[in-house]
Protein backbone atom coordinates (compact mmCIF):
# COMPACT_ATOMS: atom_id res chain seq x y z
CA UNK A 1 0.00 0.00 0.00
CA UNK A 2 2.76 2.54 0.87
CA UNK A 3 4.56 1.47 -1.83
CA UNK A 4 1.97 2.35 -4.15
CA UNK A 5 1.45 5.85 -2.81
CA UNK A 6 5.34 6.51 -3.44
CA UNK A 7 5.16 5.39 -6.94
CA UNK A 8 2.00 7.47 -7.70
CA UNK A 9 3.29 10.61 -5.70
CA UNK A 10 6.81 9.97 -7.84
CA UNK A 11 4.66 9.95 -10.90
CA UNK A 12 3.04 13.08 -10.00
CA UNK A 13 6.60 14.66 -8.94
CA UNK A 14 8.54 13.87 -11.88
CA UNK A 15 5.52 14.65 -14.23
CA UNK A 16 5.20 18.02 -12.92
CA UNK A 17 9.14 18.48 -13.24
CA UNK A 18 8.88 17.64 -16.62
CA UNK A 19 6.34 19.65 -17.69
CA UNK A 20 8.75 22.98 -15.71
CA UNK A 21 11.31 21.72 -18.06
CA UNK A 22 8.94 22.05 -21.25
CA UNK A 23 7.84 25.53 -19.99
CA UNK A 24 11.44 26.24 -19.17
CA UNK A 25 12.33 25.23 -22.95
CA UNK A 26 9.40 27.01 -24.53
CA UNK A 27 10.12 30.20 -22.60
CA UNK A 28 13.73 30.20 -23.66
CA UNK A 29 12.61 30.13 -27.06
CA UNK A 30 9.46 32.52 -27.60
CA UNK A 31 10.48 34.99 -25.07
CA UNK A 32 11.48 38.26 -26.60
CA UNK A 33 14.96 39.60 -24.63
CA UNK A 34 17.76 37.68 -23.05
CA UNK A 35 17.24 38.57 -19.76
CA UNK A 36 13.63 36.94 -19.72
CA UNK A 37 14.99 34.14 -21.17
CA UNK A 38 17.47 33.82 -18.12
CA UNK A 39 14.26 33.77 -16.18
CA UNK A 40 12.74 31.16 -18.10
CA UNK A 41 16.10 29.21 -17.84
CA UNK A 42 16.07 29.57 -14.06
CA UNK A 43 12.72 27.79 -14.11
CA UNK A 44 14.26 24.69 -15.46
CA UNK A 45 17.12 25.51 -12.57
CA UNK A 46 15.47 25.66 -9.34
CA UNK A 47 11.58 24.01 -9.69
CA UNK A 48 12.37 21.24 -12.21
CA UNK A 49 15.53 20.00 -10.18
CA UNK A 50 14.02 19.89 -6.77
CA UNK A 51 10.71 18.14 -8.08
CA UNK A 52 12.37 15.75 -10.43
CA UNK A 53 14.94 14.65 -8.02
CA UNK A 54 12.74 14.26 -4.78
CA UNK A 55 10.47 12.03 -7.28
CA UNK A 56 14.02 9.69 -7.91
CA UNK A 57 14.61 9.53 -4.05
CA UNK A 58 11.27 8.43 -3.19
CA UNK A 59 11.87 5.39 -5.63
CA UNK A 60 15.28 4.96 -4.05
CA UNK A 61 14.24 4.68 -0.70
CA UNK A 62 16.28 4.86 2.36
CA UNK A 63 19.49 4.04 0.51
CA UNK A 64 23.02 5.40 0.42
CA UNK A 65 22.25 6.05 -3.35
CA UNK A 66 19.52 8.54 -2.20
CA UNK A 67 22.11 10.77 -0.42
CA UNK A 68 23.59 10.56 -3.01
CA UNK A 69 21.36 11.98 -5.30
CA UNK A 70 20.28 14.78 -2.39
CA UNK A 71 23.72 16.00 -2.58
CA UNK A 72 24.16 16.35 -6.40
CA UNK A 73 20.51 17.96 -5.74
CA UNK A 74 22.05 20.49 -3.53
CA UNK A 75 25.17 21.13 -5.74
CA UNK A 76 22.65 22.08 -8.47
CA UNK A 77 20.76 24.17 -6.67
CA UNK A 78 23.75 25.92 -5.99
CA UNK A 79 25.48 26.14 -8.53
CA UNK A 80 22.56 26.83 -11.17
CA UNK A 81 21.35 30.23 -9.94
CA UNK A 82 25.04 30.72 -9.80
CA UNK A 83 25.35 30.57 -13.42
CA UNK A 84 22.36 32.49 -13.96
CA UNK A 85 24.08 35.47 -12.00
CA UNK A 86 27.04 35.40 -14.02
CA UNK A 87 25.32 34.79 -17.20
CA UNK A 88 23.62 38.56 -16.35
CA UNK A 89 26.29 40.09 -14.79
CA UNK A 90 28.38 39.47 -17.67
CA UNK A 91 25.94 40.67 -20.05
CA UNK A 92 25.27 43.98 -18.32
CA UNK A 93 28.93 44.63 -18.35
CA UNK A 94 29.31 43.95 -21.47
CA UNK A 95 26.86 47.17 -22.43
CA UNK A 96 23.40 44.55 -23.07
CA UNK A 97 21.33 46.58 -21.87
CA UNK A 98 17.50 45.41 -20.55
CA UNK A 99 14.86 45.95 -23.09
CA UNK A 100 11.52 48.04 -21.95
CA UNK A 101 9.76 48.91 -25.19
CA UNK A 102 9.07 46.01 -27.41
CA UNK A 103 5.65 45.20 -26.59
CA UNK A 104 4.82 48.64 -25.37
CA UNK A 105 5.64 49.91 -28.95
CA UNK A 106 3.38 48.00 -30.53
CA UNK A 107 0.52 48.96 -28.81
CA UNK A 108 1.59 52.27 -29.61
CA UNK A 109 1.29 51.92 -32.98
CA UNK A 110 -1.66 50.22 -33.06
CA UNK A 111 -3.76 52.62 -30.82
CA UNK A 112 -3.93 55.34 -33.55
CA UNK A 113 -6.15 53.11 -36.00
CA UNK B 1 11.92 2.08 -23.54
CA UNK B 2 15.36 3.55 -22.91
CA UNK B 3 16.46 3.15 -26.78
CA UNK B 4 13.70 5.49 -27.51
CA UNK B 5 15.66 8.38 -25.03
CA UNK B 6 18.70 7.09 -27.03
CA UNK B 7 17.58 7.75 -30.10
CA UNK B 8 16.13 11.34 -29.35
CA UNK B 9 19.38 12.26 -27.52
CA UNK B 10 21.42 10.77 -30.73
CA UNK B 11 19.11 13.07 -33.68
CA UNK B 12 20.07 16.22 -31.07
CA UNK B 13 23.41 15.25 -31.25
CA UNK B 14 23.44 15.59 -34.78
CA UNK B 15 21.42 18.52 -34.65
CA UNK B 16 24.14 20.03 -32.35
CA UNK B 17 26.81 19.46 -34.59
CA UNK B 18 25.41 20.67 -37.63
CA UNK B 19 24.84 23.68 -35.70
CA UNK B 20 28.16 23.56 -34.81
CA UNK B 21 29.23 23.82 -38.03
CA UNK B 22 26.96 26.42 -39.15
CA UNK B 23 28.04 28.83 -36.71
CA UNK B 24 29.47 31.97 -37.18
CA UNK B 25 30.72 33.17 -33.82
CA UNK B 26 33.21 30.64 -32.71
CA UNK B 27 32.26 31.52 -29.29
CA UNK B 28 28.94 30.01 -29.75
CA UNK B 29 30.44 26.99 -31.58
CA UNK B 30 32.63 26.24 -28.68
CA UNK B 31 29.77 26.45 -26.19
CA UNK B 32 27.86 24.20 -28.45
CA UNK B 33 30.84 21.94 -28.58
CA UNK B 34 30.75 21.80 -24.61
CA UNK B 35 26.95 20.20 -25.02
CA UNK B 36 27.76 18.08 -27.87
CA UNK B 37 30.41 16.70 -25.24
CA UNK B 38 27.44 16.40 -22.46
CA UNK B 39 25.12 14.78 -24.70
CA UNK B 40 28.32 12.49 -26.32
CA UNK B 41 28.54 11.68 -22.05
CA UNK B 42 25.05 10.53 -21.76
CA UNK B 43 24.52 8.48 -24.61
CA UNK B 44 27.65 6.98 -23.46
CA UNK B 45 26.30 6.12 -20.05
CA UNK B 46 22.76 4.56 -21.89
CA UNK B 47 25.54 2.04 -23.38
CA UNK B 48 26.72 1.00 -20.34
CA UNK B 49 29.79 2.49 -20.22
CA UNK B 50 29.82 4.24 -17.22
CA UNK B 51 34.01 4.99 -17.09
CA UNK B 52 33.83 6.47 -20.06
CA UNK B 53 31.08 8.94 -19.32
CA UNK B 54 32.85 9.78 -16.66
CA UNK B 55 35.78 11.09 -19.09
CA UNK B 56 33.78 12.35 -21.49
CA UNK B 57 31.99 14.59 -18.80
CA UNK B 58 35.02 15.21 -16.93
CA UNK B 59 37.10 15.96 -20.27
CA UNK B 60 35.61 16.55 -23.13
CA UNK B 61 32.45 18.93 -21.49
CA UNK B 62 34.88 20.39 -18.35
CA UNK B 63 38.66 21.02 -19.50
CA UNK B 64 38.49 21.17 -23.35
CA UNK B 65 35.65 24.13 -22.94
CA UNK B 66 38.40 25.73 -21.09
CA UNK B 67 41.01 25.78 -23.31
CA UNK B 68 39.15 26.49 -26.07
CA UNK B 69 38.14 30.00 -25.00
CA UNK B 70 41.44 30.33 -23.17
CA UNK B 71 42.82 30.12 -26.87
CA UNK B 72 39.41 32.09 -28.39
CA UNK B 73 40.88 35.15 -25.98
CA UNK B 74 43.56 35.15 -27.60
CA UNK B 75 42.67 34.99 -30.93
CA UNK B 76 39.68 36.37 -32.92
CA UNK B 77 35.98 35.08 -32.42
CA UNK B 78 34.45 35.86 -36.04
CA UNK B 79 34.75 33.39 -38.33
CA UNK B 80 34.87 35.29 -41.87
CA UNK B 81 32.49 34.25 -43.79
CA UNK B 82 34.21 31.91 -46.89
CA UNK B 83 33.22 32.16 -50.67
CA UNK B 84 34.26 29.09 -52.27
CA UNK B 85 34.78 25.15 -52.16
CA UNK B 86 31.76 24.98 -50.06
CA UNK B 87 29.89 22.79 -53.02
CA UNK B 88 32.52 20.13 -53.74
CA UNK B 89 32.87 19.35 -49.81
CA UNK B 90 29.60 19.25 -49.37
CA UNK B 91 29.16 15.99 -52.40
CA UNK B 92 32.63 14.63 -51.11
CA UNK B 93 31.44 14.58 -47.55
CA UNK B 94 27.81 13.08 -48.84
CA UNK B 95 29.36 10.26 -50.65
CA UNK B 96 31.56 9.03 -48.35
CA UNK B 97 28.19 9.41 -45.18
CA UNK B 98 26.68 6.73 -47.94
CA UNK B 99 29.44 4.63 -48.48
CA UNK B 100 29.94 4.24 -44.85
CA UNK B 101 25.66 3.96 -44.11
CA UNK B 102 25.87 1.28 -46.83
CA UNK B 103 28.21 -0.78 -45.28
CA UNK B 104 27.13 -0.72 -41.70
CA UNK B 105 24.29 -3.01 -43.02
CA UNK B 106 26.98 -5.98 -42.54
CA UNK B 107 27.37 -4.79 -38.52
CA UNK B 108 26.16 -6.79 -35.89
CA UNK B 109 22.81 -5.24 -34.40
CA UNK B 110 23.62 -2.98 -31.79
CA UNK B 111 23.31 -5.55 -28.42
CA UNK B 112 23.58 -8.82 -30.38
CA UNK B 113 25.42 -11.56 -27.54
CA UNK B 114 27.00 -13.50 -30.59
CA UNK B 115 28.58 -10.20 -32.42
CA UNK B 116 32.50 -11.01 -32.97
CA UNK B 117 33.58 -8.62 -30.57
CA UNK B 118 32.55 -9.88 -27.50
CA UNK B 119 33.68 -13.81 -27.93
CA UNK B 120 37.67 -14.00 -27.57
CA UNK B 121 39.00 -12.35 -25.27
CA UNK B 122 36.65 -10.03 -23.44
CA UNK B 123 34.64 -12.90 -21.37
CA UNK B 124 38.41 -13.97 -20.56
CA UNK B 125 39.12 -10.25 -19.07
CA UNK B 126 35.30 -11.00 -17.85
CA UNK B 127 36.39 -14.39 -16.03
CA UNK B 128 40.09 -13.55 -15.22
CA UNK B 129 39.57 -10.60 -13.50
CA UNK B 130 38.14 -11.86 -9.87
CA UNK B 131 40.75 -14.61 -10.26
CA UNK B 132 43.90 -12.22 -10.29
CA UNK B 133 42.93 -9.09 -8.74
CA UNK B 134 39.59 -9.42 -6.88
CA UNK B 135 37.91 -6.03 -7.26
CA UNK B 136 34.99 -5.21 -9.10
CA UNK B 137 35.83 -2.75 -11.47
CA UNK B 138 36.80 -4.88 -14.60
CA UNK B 139 37.52 -1.60 -16.44
CA UNK B 140 40.34 -0.51 -13.99
CA UNK B 141 41.53 -3.94 -14.21
CA UNK B 142 42.01 -3.88 -17.90
CA UNK B 143 43.62 -0.60 -18.05
CA UNK B 144 45.94 -1.12 -15.35
CA UNK B 145 47.23 -4.16 -15.18
CA UNK B 146 46.04 -6.17 -18.47
CA UNK B 147 46.76 -3.37 -21.02
CA UNK B 148 48.76 -1.58 -18.50
CA UNK B 149 51.73 -1.09 -21.38
CA UNK B 150 48.83 1.44 -23.35
CA UNK B 151 48.16 3.55 -20.45
CA UNK B 152 52.12 3.85 -19.52
CA UNK B 153 51.72 4.89 -23.40
CA UNK B 154 48.70 7.60 -22.81
CA UNK B 155 50.87 9.16 -19.51
CA UNK B 156 53.72 9.67 -22.12
CA UNK B 157 51.35 11.23 -24.65
CA UNK B 158 50.07 13.73 -21.86
CA UNK B 159 53.46 14.31 -20.67
CA UNK B 160 54.51 14.77 -24.30
CA UNK B 161 51.86 17.09 -24.92
CA UNK B 162 52.77 19.23 -21.66
CA UNK B 163 56.30 19.63 -22.43
CA UNK B 164 54.93 20.88 -26.41
CA UNK B 165 52.57 23.53 -25.13
CA UNK B 166 55.07 24.55 -22.81
CA UNK B 167 57.16 24.91 -25.35
CA UNK B 168 55.27 26.95 -27.40
CA UNK B 169 54.06 29.16 -25.41
CA UNK B 170 57.33 29.98 -24.05
CA UNK B 171 57.70 28.89 -20.22
CA UNK B 172 58.24 31.63 -17.66
CA UNK B 173 61.12 32.27 -15.44
CA UNK B 174 60.53 33.20 -12.19
CA UNK B 175 61.70 36.48 -12.26
CA UNK B 176 58.94 37.34 -14.63
CA UNK B 177 55.69 36.04 -12.78
CA UNK B 178 56.47 38.67 -9.93
CA UNK B 179 55.17 41.20 -12.31
CA UNK B 180 52.04 39.48 -13.60
CA UNK B 181 51.24 39.74 -8.97
CA UNK B 182 50.63 43.16 -9.56
CA UNK B 183 47.95 43.21 -12.20
CA UNK B 184 44.48 42.70 -10.48
CA UNK B 185 42.58 39.94 -12.30
CA UNK B 186 40.00 37.40 -11.47
CA UNK B 187 36.30 37.74 -10.85
CA UNK B 188 37.07 39.70 -7.04
CA UNK B 189 34.58 42.39 -7.12
CA UNK B 190 31.83 39.90 -8.22
CA UNK B 191 30.42 38.66 -4.67
CA UNK B 192 28.57 35.84 -5.38
CA UNK B 193 30.45 33.35 -7.57
CA UNK B 194 33.77 34.10 -5.25
CA UNK B 195 31.09 32.97 -2.38
CA UNK B 196 29.98 29.88 -4.49
CA UNK B 197 33.31 29.12 -5.53
CA UNK B 198 34.74 29.06 -2.30
CA UNK B 199 31.76 26.61 -0.66
CA UNK B 200 32.22 24.31 -3.46
CA UNK B 201 35.86 24.24 -4.20
CA UNK B 202 37.05 21.79 -1.15
CA UNK B 203 34.48 19.60 -2.40
CA UNK B 204 35.40 19.70 -5.87
CA UNK B 205 38.92 18.38 -4.73
CA UNK B 206 37.40 16.44 -2.31
CA UNK B 207 35.65 14.35 -4.80
CA UNK B 208 38.36 14.12 -7.24
CA UNK B 209 40.42 12.51 -4.79
CA UNK B 210 37.44 10.30 -4.26
CA UNK B 211 37.49 9.16 -7.53
CA UNK B 212 41.34 8.67 -7.85
CA UNK B 213 41.08 5.81 -4.75
CA UNK B 214 37.48 5.02 -5.61
CA UNK B 215 38.80 3.66 -8.60
CA UNK B 216 38.70 0.18 -8.19
CA UNK B 217 35.52 -0.23 -6.78
CA UNK B 218 32.94 1.89 -9.19
CA UNK B 219 33.52 4.09 -12.42
CA UNK B 220 36.58 6.38 -12.04
CA UNK B 221 40.35 6.17 -11.91
CA UNK B 222 43.51 8.26 -12.37
CA UNK B 223 42.03 10.19 -15.79
CA UNK B 224 39.03 11.14 -14.36
CA UNK B 225 40.37 12.08 -11.04
CA UNK B 226 43.35 14.16 -12.49
CA UNK B 227 40.52 16.10 -14.78
CA UNK B 228 38.38 17.13 -12.07
CA UNK B 229 41.16 18.40 -9.64
CA UNK B 230 42.48 20.33 -12.40
CA UNK B 231 38.96 21.32 -12.85
CA UNK B 232 38.38 22.81 -9.47
CA UNK B 233 42.05 24.61 -9.34
CA UNK B 234 41.09 26.42 -12.84
CA UNK B 235 37.88 27.35 -11.11
CA UNK B 236 40.10 29.32 -8.68
CA UNK B 237 42.41 30.79 -11.14
CA UNK B 238 38.74 32.27 -12.77
CA UNK B 239 37.77 33.46 -9.49
CA UNK B 240 41.05 34.68 -7.70
CA UNK B 241 42.81 35.44 -10.64
CA UNK B 242 45.79 33.64 -12.17
CA UNK B 243 48.23 34.99 -9.77
CA UNK B 244 46.99 33.90 -6.75
CA UNK B 245 46.30 30.35 -8.62
CA UNK B 246 50.09 30.21 -9.00
CA UNK B 247 50.94 30.67 -5.96
CA UNK B 248 48.58 28.38 -4.35
CA UNK B 249 49.61 25.54 -6.48
CA UNK B 250 53.42 26.89 -8.05
CA UNK B 251 54.63 26.28 -11.44
CA UNK B 252 57.32 24.09 -10.46
CA UNK B 253 55.13 21.97 -8.48
CA UNK B 254 53.01 21.38 -11.84
CA UNK B 255 56.14 20.23 -13.43
CA UNK B 256 57.04 17.95 -11.03
CA UNK B 257 53.69 16.26 -11.12
CA UNK B 258 54.05 16.04 -14.65
CA UNK B 259 57.55 14.44 -14.70
CA UNK B 260 56.63 12.55 -11.59
CA UNK B 261 53.73 11.08 -12.44
CA UNK B 262 55.04 9.83 -15.62
CA UNK B 263 58.43 8.76 -13.74
CA UNK B 264 56.66 6.36 -11.10
CA UNK B 265 54.37 4.78 -13.72
CA UNK B 266 57.71 3.57 -15.21
CA UNK B 267 59.47 3.25 -12.09
CA UNK B 268 56.90 1.08 -10.75
CA UNK B 269 57.47 -1.30 -14.16
CA UNK B 270 61.18 -1.20 -13.85
CA UNK B 271 60.58 -2.75 -9.85
CA UNK B 272 58.28 -5.44 -11.52
CA UNK B 273 61.34 -6.42 -13.86
CA UNK B 274 63.97 -5.89 -10.88
CA UNK B 275 61.96 -8.74 -8.78
CA UNK B 276 61.76 -11.02 -11.23
CA UNK B 277 59.00 -10.60 -13.06
CA UNK B 278 58.17 -9.23 -16.17
CA UNK B 279 57.30 -5.27 -17.27
CA UNK B 280 54.74 -4.09 -15.52
CA UNK B 281 53.63 -7.68 -14.31
CA UNK B 282 52.45 -6.28 -10.92
CA UNK B 283 52.19 -9.65 -8.82
CA UNK B 284 55.84 -10.17 -8.37
CA UNK B 285 55.47 -6.79 -5.74
CA UNK B 286 54.38 -8.82 -2.55
CA UNK B 287 53.96 -11.88 -1.77
CA UNK B 288 50.52 -12.75 -2.30
CA UNK B 289 50.20 -11.80 -5.80
CA UNK B 290 46.70 -10.74 -5.80
CA UNK B 291 47.43 -8.05 -3.19
CA UNK B 292 50.74 -7.53 -5.30
CA UNK B 293 48.40 -6.32 -8.27
CA UNK B 294 46.41 -3.97 -5.97
CA UNK B 295 49.19 -1.99 -4.92
CA UNK B 296 50.47 -2.20 -8.10
CA UNK B 297 47.21 -0.97 -10.00
CA UNK B 298 46.81 1.62 -6.86
CA UNK B 299 50.24 3.35 -7.13
CA UNK B 300 50.27 3.81 -11.00
CA UNK B 301 46.59 5.33 -10.80
CA UNK B 302 48.12 8.32 -8.68
CA UNK B 303 51.39 8.55 -10.93
CA UNK B 304 48.50 8.73 -13.65
CA UNK B 305 46.14 11.47 -11.73
CA UNK B 306 49.23 13.14 -10.86
CA UNK B 307 50.38 13.35 -14.69
CA UNK B 308 46.55 14.11 -15.96
CA UNK B 309 46.48 17.18 -13.31
CA UNK B 310 49.57 18.74 -13.86
CA UNK B 311 49.07 18.27 -17.16
CA UNK B 312 45.89 20.35 -17.89
CA UNK B 313 47.00 22.42 -15.31
CA UNK B 314 50.40 23.58 -16.74
CA UNK B 315 48.82 23.92 -20.04
CA UNK B 316 46.14 25.92 -18.75
CA UNK B 317 48.42 28.48 -16.86
CA UNK B 318 50.48 28.52 -20.43
CA UNK B 319 47.28 29.82 -22.15
CA UNK B 320 46.37 32.17 -19.51
CA UNK B 321 49.33 34.01 -18.64
CA UNK B 322 49.94 34.98 -22.35
CA UNK B 323 49.15 38.20 -23.40
CA UNK B 324 47.13 38.86 -26.43
CA UNK B 325 48.76 40.22 -29.07
CA UNK B 326 46.56 42.13 -31.86
CA UNK C 1 13.65 -5.86 -42.21
CA UNK C 2 11.11 -4.43 -39.46
CA UNK C 3 11.13 -1.09 -37.78
CA UNK C 4 13.21 -3.02 -34.80
CA UNK C 5 16.05 -4.12 -36.81
CA UNK C 6 16.34 -1.07 -38.56
CA UNK C 7 16.55 0.92 -35.17
CA UNK C 8 19.55 -1.30 -34.19
CA UNK C 9 21.70 0.05 -37.32
CA UNK C 10 20.57 3.83 -36.35
CA UNK C 11 23.67 4.02 -34.04
CA UNK C 12 25.69 3.90 -36.91
CA UNK C 13 24.10 5.65 -39.24
CA UNK C 14 24.44 8.63 -36.58
CA UNK C 15 28.01 7.76 -36.48
CA UNK C 16 28.14 8.01 -40.18
CA UNK C 17 26.55 11.34 -40.59
CA UNK C 18 29.03 12.82 -37.48
CA UNK C 19 31.82 11.98 -39.30
CA UNK C 20 30.87 13.17 -42.21
CA UNK C 21 29.34 16.75 -40.79
CA UNK C 22 32.92 16.39 -38.70
CA UNK C 23 35.28 16.21 -41.74
CA UNK C 24 33.05 18.72 -43.78
CA UNK C 25 34.32 20.83 -41.21
CA UNK C 26 37.62 20.13 -41.35
CA UNK C 27 38.23 20.49 -45.13
CA UNK C 28 35.55 23.17 -45.77
CA UNK C 29 36.37 25.93 -43.75
CA UNK C 30 39.45 28.27 -43.48
CA UNK C 31 39.37 29.14 -39.68
CA UNK C 32 41.50 27.47 -38.15
CA UNK C 33 39.78 27.03 -34.91
CA UNK C 34 36.74 25.81 -36.63
CA UNK C 35 38.68 23.02 -38.47
CA UNK C 36 40.04 22.06 -34.64
CA UNK C 37 36.36 22.03 -33.41
CA UNK C 38 35.78 20.01 -36.42
CA UNK C 39 38.29 17.44 -35.23
CA UNK C 40 37.00 16.85 -31.74
CA UNK C 41 33.57 15.90 -33.55
CA UNK C 42 35.22 13.99 -36.08
CA UNK C 43 36.78 11.79 -32.82
CA UNK C 44 33.70 12.02 -31.00
CA UNK C 45 31.75 9.85 -33.50
CA UNK C 46 34.36 7.40 -33.66
CA UNK C 47 34.38 7.02 -30.03
CA UNK C 48 30.40 6.72 -30.69
CA UNK C 49 30.73 4.13 -32.95
CA UNK C 50 33.57 1.65 -30.70
CA UNK C 51 31.24 2.49 -27.55
CA UNK C 52 28.43 0.96 -29.83
CA UNK C 53 29.63 -2.16 -30.22
CA UNK C 54 30.39 -3.11 -26.81
CA UNK C 55 26.74 -2.97 -25.87
CA UNK C 56 25.27 -6.77 -25.10
CA UNK C 57 21.68 -7.18 -24.70
CA UNK C 58 20.26 -6.91 -21.21
CA UNK C 59 23.35 -6.25 -19.62
CA UNK C 60 24.78 -3.95 -16.97
CA UNK C 61 27.89 -1.90 -16.81
CA UNK C 62 31.04 -3.89 -16.40
CA UNK C 63 31.31 -4.08 -12.35
CA UNK C 64 31.80 -7.27 -10.69
CA UNK C 65 29.10 -7.01 -7.71
CA UNK C 66 29.37 -9.98 -5.30
CA UNK C 67 25.86 -11.93 -4.58
CA UNK C 68 24.35 -11.58 -8.48
CA UNK C 69 23.82 -14.34 -10.05
CA UNK C 70 24.79 -15.02 -13.65
CA UNK C 71 25.25 -11.64 -14.74
CA UNK C 72 25.31 -10.43 -18.36
CA UNK C 73 28.07 -7.95 -19.00
CA UNK C 74 28.61 -5.62 -21.25
CA UNK C 75 32.09 -5.56 -23.12
CA UNK C 76 34.60 -4.10 -21.31
CA UNK C 77 37.31 -4.23 -23.94
CA UNK C 78 35.98 -0.84 -26.36
CA UNK C 79 35.69 1.08 -22.73
CA UNK C 80 39.42 0.84 -22.22
CA UNK C 81 40.60 1.70 -25.92
CA UNK C 82 38.22 5.16 -25.93
CA UNK C 83 39.11 6.07 -22.24
CA UNK C 84 42.84 6.20 -23.84
CA UNK C 85 41.72 7.63 -26.68
CA UNK C 86 39.53 11.09 -24.98
CA UNK C 87 42.47 11.93 -23.14
CA UNK C 88 45.16 11.68 -26.10
CA UNK C 89 42.49 13.75 -28.20
CA UNK C 90 42.34 16.82 -25.81
CA UNK C 91 46.34 16.56 -25.59
CA UNK C 92 46.73 16.70 -29.39
CA UNK C 93 43.68 19.23 -29.41
CA UNK C 94 45.65 21.70 -26.44
CA UNK C 95 48.93 21.37 -28.76
CA UNK C 96 47.12 22.36 -32.11
CA UNK C 97 45.86 25.47 -30.50
CA UNK C 98 48.57 26.22 -29.03
CA UNK C 99 50.14 26.40 -32.55
CA UNK C 100 46.94 28.41 -33.35
CA UNK C 101 47.96 31.03 -30.72
CA UNK C 102 51.63 31.02 -32.29
CA UNK C 103 50.01 31.48 -36.13
CA UNK C 104 47.63 34.58 -34.53
CA UNK C 105 50.96 35.96 -32.68
CA UNK C 106 52.76 35.28 -36.57
CA UNK C 107 50.49 36.37 -39.34
CA UNK C 108 47.74 38.41 -37.41
CA UNK C 109 45.12 36.57 -38.55
CA UNK C 110 43.64 32.64 -38.30
CA UNK C 111 42.03 32.32 -41.60
CA UNK C 112 43.98 29.45 -43.85
CA UNK C 113 43.77 31.73 -46.92
CA UNK C 114 44.96 34.94 -45.59
CA UNK C 115 47.84 33.12 -44.06
CA UNK C 116 48.68 31.31 -47.03
CA UNK C 117 48.73 34.53 -49.16
CA UNK C 118 50.98 35.91 -46.95
CA UNK C 119 53.44 33.30 -47.04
Amino acid sequence: MIDLALDILSWILLTSGGVFVLIGGIGGLRLPNFYTRIHAASLTDTMATLLIFIGIILQAGFTLASLKLFAIMLFLLLTGPTATYALANAALLSGLKPDTGTAKDKTKENAPE
Amino acid sequence: MIYIFALFLLTLLVITAIAIVRAEDLFVAVILTSIFSLLMAINFFILDAADVALTEAAVGAGVTTVIFLCALALTGDQEKPQKQGQKVALVIVSILALVIIYSTFDNPQLGDPDAPVHQHVAPWYLEKTPEYMDFPNVVTAILSSFRGYDTLGEVFVVFAACIGVLFILGVSPPRKAMQVSVKKSGLRHHLIPQVVGRLLIPFIVLFGLYTQFHGEYGPGGGFQAGALIATGVILYALLEGEAEALRAVPRRVLLGMVVGGALLYGSVGVVCMLMGGAFLDYSVLAADPVWGQQLGILIIEAGVGMAVCGALLSIFHAFAARERVS
Amino acid sequence: MTFLELLGYFNYWVFAILLAVGLYAVISKTNLIKKLIGLSIFQSAVFLMYITMDKVEGGTAPIIQAGVENPVFSNPLPQVLILTAIVVGVSTLSLGLAMVVRIKECYGTIEENEILDAD
